[in-house]
């Protein structure tokens, strides 16, 4: 048991941390490491900007997208070589979240089912970042239950017509191109009707509107397609096989391993090690430490969990279900810490923003948190992943699986 | 970086736990439980055999001197099977007592006698309610004579030797406490065996009139002699209730696939399959917790003290975190004397507060981390 490299992993982390160190932007490291929590933003600058900066000099060098393979704009690299330079890029790294759909579920998805050509004009701009992709799946009537969806492509010619609309979009407003799950016929049971394509995300008949949160942020959008015109040639597998080519777009979003997860833990200790209270320091109260050492084993706990999923990597193996409880636990775990924060700052706990304590960190990672417990599978898909793929017990029982999509109830009773 | 236990030490565990299916049955269990036996002397025999006993212990002492990171996974597979032998108070106390601040002849006289099974040993540290503190050592010692009433005692009943901690000093501070070995057949000492929640471990009241005892360590250092000795205990009784969780969970799991209600296997309910999902969310925190805390052990880390105090609560939590919800899946059944769910319960139960109380460690935890962040 240890924490050392491999004579292999330590030439390449020292490689990485040179080229990091000589070309990373530093002017940003500071603002970066402070907004590791929910929302990334640069004071004076446009971070879409600098992000795409960060990432066409990483490509320059040969240090974009590690995973992926050279002729696509990739290194070639190990999983635990993708690890390992997470671990070196640190708070750059966050500059990357702005092309996370693109990097960690399109590339891949457009990788296993585009043809040849496509793969080599699409594939290394988006290395590179000059062009960033989103996904298109999730509807207002199919979140979780994904196969629910109901845009409809319909053939004309030599190309599809789609109608329909998509929520929940991260990044769609600054995005070039998608990959689009669709419904090409709904009169089979609805995971058998289901054609993906890829599109260009300016084309006739696309409308992105962005979607205010809860926190006031527009990180996601409503796409609306009306009559948008696809080539067929720009479909990813074949009609009616959607459903299988978007799981392994699905399979690839389980990338997050070897970066941290935020709990919000570390600010909390942070915050309350120099808080005083009424009747004293906060860490000498004991109802607070009691609270922290609970938090502060639940925070310890996911980091070596993860060390453990890397020292398997590391060996070859491949990451499984069971890497699905870092967002289980840290999701809820930050919206309470947030809580708390507030909590122990008493009725001045409701300001927010600049107004606030510590200019309302904690405020916003209360009102970003919800989101963190939704996004990528809810905390009870998360328990259902869990449980059945890992524990090995039923799956929940599905009434609609083998009735025709049309025949299925679109509402509630009354 | 390989934070995971090597194939050796996996092949191991493997062997520890063919043993212990064969030897330590749930029927075996019982019969300490009924109350037939004060331990299962086939099994220890049996453990000594096998040289669990004596797998951390230096080859020149008698031991396999094998390591603790060995000593993590046969404790994994004691827990797991509940086992109803002196492991934790002879093996991590009162030999790690030994091997931290024992002399030469001590550990001639002792540590060969756990490897080979023929001495049980067990620290005598509490005195009633209250966790581990120098202030909660009234025990006296004047003279090689020890005067006062320790309870409950781990396994006292059955001991052969007890390490003590007494009261040598008067300045209110951990320089007043001093350890003692005392060989508790020799006279001097009357024990009272103690009902408790786990019948499978026994617990006893010493009273020491009088007693000769001799010294393990230098007068007044006990207390930093206990504090690593309570750390060390805590990463590895940290294991047993890992095991213990994983065990629970797969009895939840195995009955929730078998049972039908409603037409159905009730592990097809949500609520049943989210029960056992946070079961395998606190097991495998503290699993990770736990390594973490066998990889500072194995190297004599600074980060021990941390990394026992984390692996403490983690695995305190997560055992009676599963013990509680495996009955729970088995509903009624679940707290029947017949069914095994119990015997998990009790054990999560009495583990947590054997080596003080989780607020004690939770305190501990926090003044540690505060130490780190300052230096």
């Amino acid at each position: 048991m240890n924490f050392d490299d491999t004579p292999q992993e330590a030439e390449f982390r020292s490689l990485a941390r040179a080229w990091i160190g000589a070309n990373a932007p530093k002017q940003y490291e500071e603002e970066l490491r402070k907004s590791s929590l929910g929302r990334t933003v640069l004071k004076n600058a446009d971070i879409l900007e600098v992000a795409k900066a960060w990432q066409k000099k990483k490509a320059d060098a040969g240090w974009a997208c590690l995973h992926w393979p050279k002729e696509y704009g990739g290194r070639g690299s190990s999983p635990i070589e993708r690890v390992i330079w997470q671990q070196e890029e640190g708070p750059f790294g966050l500059l990357s979240r702005m092309f996370i759909i693109g990097h960690g579920m399109c590339g891949p998805t457009m990788m296993a089912f585009a043809r040849e050509e496509h793969k080599r004009s699409y594939l290394p701009p988006l290395a590179s970042g000059e062009k960033v992709w989103c996904q298109l799946f999730s509807e207002p009537a199919g979140g979780s239950d994904v196969a629910g969806l109901r845009t409809r492509a319909e053939k004309d010619g030599d190309d599809w017509v789609i109608n329909g609309q998509k929520i929940w979009t991260s990044g769609a407003h600054y995005s070039d191109y998608g990959i689009l799950l669709t419904r090409t016929d709904p009169t089979v049971p609805k995971h058998k009707g289901l054609t993906m394509f890829f599109l260009d995300m300016k084309s006739p008949g696309v409308e992105v509107r962005p979607i205010k949160q809860a926190s006031g942020a527009s990180d996601f959008n409503e796409v609306y397609f009306t009559n948008v015109r696809i080539p067929d040639h720009q479909r990813l597998g074949e009609v009616g096989d959607g459903w299988n080519v978007s799981l392994t777009t699905l399979m690839n979003e389980r990338s997050a391993i070897g970066a941290a997860v935020s709990t919000g833990f570390p600010e909390l200790f942070e915050y309350c090690s120099g808080l005083m209270l009424d009747d004293g320091p906060a860490i000498e109260d004991r109802a607070v430490r009691s609270k922290l050492a609970n938090w502060a084993v639940k925070a310890s706990g996911l980091k070596y969990t993860s060390m453990r999923a890397i020292s398997a990597l590391s060996k070859g193996e491949r990451p499984g279900p069971e890497n699905s409880i870092g967002k289980l636990v840290a999701g809820s775990m930050i919206q309470d810490v947030a809580t708390y924060a507030l909590d122990l700052q008493g009725a001045s706990g409701v300001v927010s923003g600049e107004d606030a304590e510590l200019a309302g960190r904690f405020q916003a990672m209360l009102l970003r948190a919800p989101g963190t417990r939704v996004e990528g599978g809810t905390d009870e898909i998360m328990r259902n992943i869990i449980a059945e793929r890992v524990l090995g017990l039923p799956g929940d029982i599905r009434v609609d699986k083998d009735v025709p999509f049309n025949k299925i109830p679109t509402k509630g009773r009354g | 970086m390989n934070f995971d236990f090597s194939d050796d030490q996996k092949q191991l565990r493997d062997q520890a736990r063919k043993f212990l299916t064969e030897k330590c049955s749930p029927k075996a269990v019982r019969i300490v439980l009924d109350g037939k036996a004060s331990y299962d002397k086939e099994l220890w025999k049996g453990l000594a055999e096998m040289g669990f006993l004596g797998v951390a212990i230096p080859e020149e002492f008698g031991g396999a001197g094998a390591g603790h990171l060995e000593l993590c996974v046969i404790a994994e597979e004691m827990g797991r099977a509940n086992a109803p032998v002196p492991f934790s108070s002879t093996v991590y106390l009162a030999a790690e007592a030994l091997l931290i601040a024992g002399s030469d002849a001590q550990k001639k006289k002792w540590l060969p006698a756990i490897a080979s099974g023929e001495a049980i040993g067990t620290l005598a540290l509490f005195e009633g309610n209250g966790n581990p503190s120098p202030k909660n050592v009234k025990l006296t010692a004047a003279n090689g004579v020890l005067n006062g009433i320790k309870k409950p005692v781990a396994d006292g009943v059955i001991a052969d030797f007890a390490v003590v901690a007494a009261r040598t000093g008067s300045s209110g501070r951990d320089g007043d406490i001093s350890l003692f070995l005392v060989d508790l057949k020799a006279g001097g000492v009357q024990v009272k065996s103690l009902t408790n929640l786990d019948p499978t471990r026994g617990q006893a009241e010493i009273n020491f009139k009088d007693c000769k005892a001799e010294p393990l360590g230098a007068a007044g250092d006990g207390w930093s002699i206990l504090t690593q000795v309570l750390d060390r205990a805590a990463v590895l009784c940290a294991f047993e209730q890992v095991g213990g969780s994983d065990r629970a969970l797969e009895m939840g799991r195995d009955y929730a696939l078998d049972r039908i209600a409603f037409g159905r296997q009730i592990g097809s309910f949500q609520a049943v399959k989210h029960m056992l999902a946070d079961m395998y969310v606190s097991a495998t925190l503290a699993r990770s917790n736990s390594y973490y805390g066998a990889w500072a052990l194995s190297t004599n880390a600074a980060e021990l003290p941390e990394a026992a105090a984390a692996a403490r609560i983690s695995a305190t939590q997560a055992f009676q975190h599963c013990a509680k919800n495996n009955i729970q899946v088995h509903g009624g059944m679940g707290f029947t004397w017949e069914f095994d769910c119990h015997m998990y319960y009790r054990r999560a139960n009495a583990m947590a507060l054997g080596l003080g109380s989780l607020t004690y460690w939770e305190d501990q935890l926090i003044d540690r981390m505060r130490k780190k962040n300052a230096a």
